[in-house]
């Protein structure tokens, strides 16, 4: 998804863009993600500045001649919601700071909830409503964007070497079917983005926190927003490896239920989980009761890039030049992907990005830090 | 992690759970049961018998339904071992037991719940037509013989009414002695075609055609492989006379390129193939029928294995056993069409094999294959046999040229041929798994199982092995509390815990929500 923003965002600058993937278009994290874009469960910062940046941008494109429809754009807005009152007073103080920071956020009573999720669970205390929260189908996203760009796409195609020219610049890539010659290469590998840095001699500690999606049979739209509890918020910062759920439930254009969330770090091990699956399925059914009778279809596995601070790494990597970094979005890459591209596009133009990269810098761990993390 | 003696001395018999009654499941009850083993076969069908001996429902008071079935006399021993051993208890069947997923705990994990060394596996099955109600077996080995399903692949007409898969046709036969139609064609490729014509001719179906998009003469070219297998030779010839003597008009590579109705099925339109798999132009005729039975084989079911973490093999889809019938995830073994498609005759050898080296490890004994020589050696002649089968019975290899842009290949989603072309030619989509995303193809209720192979000769790429952690829909309230439900005449909880812990507290993987 970052990859295909890149690309869109480079190739609308006028530069000449290759797309090189090892597999299918959105073939990693992307095709095993839920579509998020939050503002809702980002503390003010630099992440949540690129999250509003990024959320303009995909409202942008989503108003394009048939773009918005392809993808399934869908600005349902977040719920948020606690079940005690000193959980709804730490989100209250939560969204507080996320106001002053420009996110939209009403706090909405328990009475209001009701109306908001006629199905939500009665004895929720109350919540906070984000209408800036919205959704993409995010295999149609990248899909889409990559065929807007006009970029050429090199699918199943490994890049196994970065050229460099004496000097030590960059001046392409090699993969397993030849050359592929530019003056810039962008690093959109995702979690297997430190992989990718370390063909250019460089390290980026990006690390898979794996996570299930539990999927539904289709239903009729019962589910109206991205519903979740506070305690989705804590575990999106932990840097705990051990697994987290909690309950994050959604409708999709097409009928099935989403659930989410967990998180644990186990390395790349795609081995089904019954006793994860499980806690997100009592998760679900402890937020809307009418999902205990709902069948779940199946469910699926992703690794999310994580990095140790939890923020990407975006720009050029002043250890090697010409090569430039976007990945280790952690959940949030298909949210973040259009910042993320539109950055990437204005310092490939030599152009001041929208925003301070300083926070993203690719060269911002040193080792013994990454040994820790 | 092998399989160790469990249990005190002079306690509880180790139990076996058999996943499937069919011709492998019954095999290796039978052969593990008489053996020191307790077994339970869990089963979704209402009898035992499986897909091959399939029975009619008592209630209909078929009087001859030998007449539909051979080895007659194979599914009498089997079904008459299975009451003794129940009366005897040492068998448990449980029909109507929907397995959605068998769960292989890993002792000693940290956060694991505390379990006894006999309490190794979960087999989580939903009870009855309405596959709500949730029932666990707990059990110190798996026998995994859940058969296979039929692969059927698109043309354009193919979902109208009076368009029936070839096992569906079968399947009616046998189990309810109803016939749909009374003018059928039967097509596709596979062996499975000659008893569905010979089947519906003898039921008083007029047979207009049997189109068969192989040449079974090529077989005649792996005569050696053949030779030891004078039944099956003469199982084919008995087909052969009674399609001749019932007029059965065969034709030979020949393939449906299109089904003919309104509302329902009113025709077909069939056409010579060349030597390449093509249509030959101007070679299309139309045959008038009400009803079209139409398979392209079968595929094993995998899901189960997949979801314990058995190997595999993309090429067959089947899952991977070593000779004793063992999947590489111990304590699981597998038997039958799940192995690999070869009939009932080797489900039964398979099954066998299973049961008496599951029976041998259970008790701690490792197992002489001696015991089983005979089944061994029936189990490679056969294997022998349907391999040369597989290599003459393929669909046609240009079959996806014949399906239009309008005809839809997933059914549940309704997604298009077209859609699929799109999908690749103009999206990216370079897998099995892209399509699916970009065209929600194989998302639906069948999760892929009926459209799979079909969307991957649409898209020009490889069959991939699916990931189906479910092997079947299941309730979110019953999978929220998986693991807590007791088996049927067991207390609701073996472990000695109390029941009904929060599942906050109680999740296995570590705590689940902090």
């Amino acid at each position: 998804m970052v990859g295909a923003a890149c690309a869109l965002y480079a190739a609308r600058a006028g530069l000449d863009v290759t797309v090189v993937d090892r597999g299918p278009v959105a073939g990693g994290t992307t095709g095993a993600g839920e579509g998020n874009l939050l503002v809702s469960d980002k503390e003010p910062g630099p992440e949540l500045e690129l999250a509003l940046l990024s959320n303009r941008l995909w409202t942008e494109l989503a108003s394009e001649p048939g773009l918005g429809t392809a993808f399934e754009y869908d600005p349902k807005g977040g719920l948020v919601v606690a079940s005690t009152p000193e959980g709804l007073a730490a989100l209250e103080t939560f969204a507080a700071g996320q106001r002053t920071a420009g996110v939209a956020a009403e706090t909405v009573t328990a009475g209001q909830l009701q109306e908001l999720e006629p199905e939500l669970a009665p004895g929720l205390v109350g919540g906070v409503y984000y209408p800036q929260d919205a959704q993409v189908m995010p295999t149609l996203a990248a899909a889409h964007l990559v065929r807007a760009s006009g970029a050429r796409l090199l699918t199943g195609r490994t890049v196994t070497g970065v050229l460099r020219s004496p000097d030590g610049a960059v001046r392409g890539v090699r993969t397993d079917r030849g050359e592929i010659h530019a003056p810039a290469v962008v690093n959109a590998a995702g979690t297997w983005g430190g992989e990718v840095a370390a063909l250019a001699g460089v390290h980026l500690p990006v690390l898979p926190r794996r996570g299930f999606v539990l999927v539904t049979e289709p239903l009729p739209p019962l589910v109206r927003h991205k519903v979740y509890a506070a305690d989705y918020v804590a575990d999106v910062a932990s840097d705990s490896a051990a697994l987290q759920t909690s309950p994050v439930v959604e409708g999709t254009a097409a009928g099935p239920v989403l659930i989410g969330a967990s998180r644990e770090r186990v390395g790349f091990d795609r081995s089904f989980s019954l006793p994860v699956v499980r806690a997100l399925a009592a998760g679900a059914t402890r937020l809307f009761p009418f999902l205990e009778r709902v069948r779940a279809m199946r469910t699926y596995v992703g690794f999310r890039p994580y990095m140790p601070d939890h923020l990407p790494a975006i720009g050029p990597d002043p250890r090697v030049p010409g090569l430039f970094h976007a990945c280790g979005h952690e959940g949030a890459g298909i949210g973040l992907a259009t910042g993320t591209g539109q950055l990437i596009a204005q310092v490939l133009g030599g152009r001041a990005p929208d925003l301070d990269l300083t926070p993203f810098r690719p060269d911002r761990f040193a080792v013994h830090e990454e040994a820790a993390g | 992690m092998g399989t160790e003696p469990v249990g005190p001395r002079g306690g509880p018999s180790p139990r076996l759970a058999i996943v499937g009654a069919g011709p492998a499941g019954l095999a290796a009850a039978l052969a593990a049961a008489g053996r020191g083993v307790h077994v339970t076969v869990i089963d979704s069908a209402e009898a035992p018998g499986g897909q091959f001996y399939r029975q009619p429902a008592a209630a209909l008071g078929a009087r001859r339904p030998q007449a539909l079935h051979h080895q007659w006399r194979t599914w009498r021993r089997l079904r008459d071992g299975l009451e003794r051993h129940i009366a005897a208890g040492n068998i448990t069947h449980l029909p109507e037991h929907h397995v959605w997923c068998v769960e292989r705990r890993s002792d000693g994990t940290p956060g694991q719940r505390p379990s006894a060394a006999t309490d190794r596996f979960t087999v989580h099955a939903l009870l009855g037509p309405g596959q709500e109600e949730p029932v666990e077996v707990r059990a110190d080995a798996v026998v995994l013989a859940t058969g296979g399903y039929e692969k059927v692949l698109p043309f354009p007409g193919w979902t109208l009414p009076g368009v029936v898969t070839a096992g569906g046709a079968q399947a009616m036969l046998k189990g309810g002695l109803v016939v749909s139609g009374r003018t059928a064609v039967v097509a596709g490729t596979g062996p499975l075609l000659l008893p569905v014509a010979t089947g519906l001719a003898a039921a008083g179906v007029r047979v207009a055609a049997l189109v068969e998009s192989a040449d079974p003469k090529a077989l005649v070219r792996r005569a050696g492989t053949l030779a030891g297998r004078v039944d099956k030779l003469a199982e084919g010839a008995g087909y052969a006379v009674e399609l001749l003597r019932r007029r059965v008009r065969t034709l030979v590579r020949h393939t449906v390129v299109e089904a003919h109705g309104t509302d329902r099925l009113e025709a077909v339109t069939v056409a010579a193939l060349d030597a390449e798999g093509r249509v030959r132009p101007g070679s299309e005729r139309r045959i008038p029928c009400d009803t079209l039975a139409v398979g392209h084989g079968m595929v094993p079911h995998t899901d189960l294995a997949e979801s314990l973490g058995c190997r595999v093999d993309a090429d067959g889809m089947s899952v991977a056993v070593d000779d004793e019938q063992r999947t590489d995830v111990p304590g699981v073994w597998a038997a039958g069409e799940a192995t690999g498609i070869g009939g009932a005759a080797l489900s039964l050898a398979e099954g066998h094999v299973a049961g008496r080296s599951a029976a041998a490890r259970l008790r701690g004994r490792e197992p002489d294959p001696r015991e089983w020589a005979a089944a061994a050696a029936s189990r490679t002649r056969l294997r022998e046999f349907f391999a040369a089968l597989d290599t003459v019975y393929v669909p046609p290899a240009h079959w996806a040229e014949q399906v239009t842009d309008d005809t839809v290949v997933c059914r549940c989603e309704e997604v298009t041929a077209g859609a699929v072309r799109e999908a690749v030619g103009v999206l990216g989509a370079g897998d099995i798994r892209t399509v699916k995303l970009l065209t929600r193809a194989g998302m639906g209720w069948c999760q892929g199982r009926m459209c799979g192979p079909a969307v991957a000769g649409l898209a020009g790429c490889a069959e991939a092995v699916t990931r189906r952690p479910f092997a079947r829909p299941v309730p979110l309230g019953v999978l929220a509390r998986a693991g807590e439900t007791g088996e049927p005449g067991r207390a609701p909880v073996e472990s000695g815990e109390p029941g009904g812990l929060p599942v906050e507290t109680e999740g296995r993987g570590g705590p689940a929500v902090k």
